[in-house]
């Protein structure tokens, strides 16, 4: 089964993950790409927590996830791929081109964004970046929980 | 030692309709604030709570033991000593708390995690109050 979804969500782990798109998909592992929460044991205890015993959490930068992604493509067992910003997004895409779509799922406001959705801030630069990441023929939707409809790009760039 | 503050971290309306109904019960108005993570991120999310706990001690309550609340509030008690963090939030554990904040935050913590607990109980059928 492997990796069944590509999230960008500003909360990283959070209910709507493990819960809203965990359940329906029977996710059995999450892996969380950032540079930062890699580096921090804290950060990573933090995220554990939030998740239950049957759900393998592992932490990886950018790095690390292009050198271990063939690996969780080919795990049996069905897992998220999460990144919390756009720039990270963008990383794993490029280093990694079998990543063919991401899912919007959360990337809230801050200063220079403007609303595009609910729950998608973007700046015109990050907006930017998601049409060229599409143009490169990455399927980039925006939807927060299974049961919404999935928004395409040029409804919300 | 003054009288400690309680922040309710939680998704949607659950924390202001929490401090809404804890005073309607007891007449309580100015021991809680309510901090909704509705539309934030972490970082928006961490400068609601900051605004909300202010200066001094604080007990923060969280409705999940996981999630952006929870990340937000733990992530702020890292950096405040005078902070104790309590999760799984329930109305029995507030309203001991508006009656004992002449504590230390992690007493305070201590006694509202008893008085919540003890507030959870299964009934099942004809079965009389007292042996649920």
């Amino acid at each position: 089964m492997s990796l069944a979804l590509y999230r960008i969500d500003d909360r990283l782990i959070h209910g709507q993950v493990v819960v809203g798109w965990g359940q329906p998909l029977h996710v059995s592992f999450i892996v969380l790409v950032d540079d930062e929460v890699s580096s921090s044991d804290w950060e990573q205890d933090l995220y554990r927590m939030g998740v239950p015993p049957q759900i393998e959490v592992i932490f990886a930068s950018v790095d690390s996830a292009a050198q271990l992604f063939s690996t969780w493509e080919a795990d049996q067992r069905v897992g998220i791929l999460l990144v919390g910003d756009i720039d990270t997004a963008v990383a794993v895409a490029s280093r990694i081109p079998q990543v063919k779509r991401f899912n919007v799922g959360g990337v809230h406001h801050r200063a220079g964004r403007k609303e595009r959705l609910r729950f998608v801030y973007l700046t015109d630069d990050e907006a930017g970046k998601l049409r060229a990441l599409a143009a490169r023929g990455v399927d980039v939707t925006a939807q927060d929980v299974p049961t919404a409809r999935p928004v395409p790009i040029g409804e919300f760039t | 030692m003054s009288d400690l503050r309680g922040i309710i971290v939680s998704h949607a309306a659950v924390a202001q309709a929490l401090v809404t109904a804890v005073g309607a019960i007891t007449g309580v108005e100015d021991a809680l604030t309510g901090v909704s993570n509705e539309g934030c991120g972490t970082a928006e999310l961490g400068d609601r709570l900051r605004t909300a706990i202010g200066e001094g001690p604080a007990v923060v309550f969280v409705d999940l033991p996981g999630g952006s609340c929870f990340t937000s509030s733990m992530r702020y008690a890292k950096q405040h000593a005078e902070i104790a963090v309590v999760t799984g939030v329930n109305l029995a554990m507030l309203l001991d708390f508006v009656f004992h904040r002449n504590v230390s935050p992690a007493e305070a913590a201590r006694r509202a995690v008893d008085a919540g607990a003890k507030a959870i109980r299964v009934t099942v059928g004809p079965t009389s109050p007292s042996a649920a």
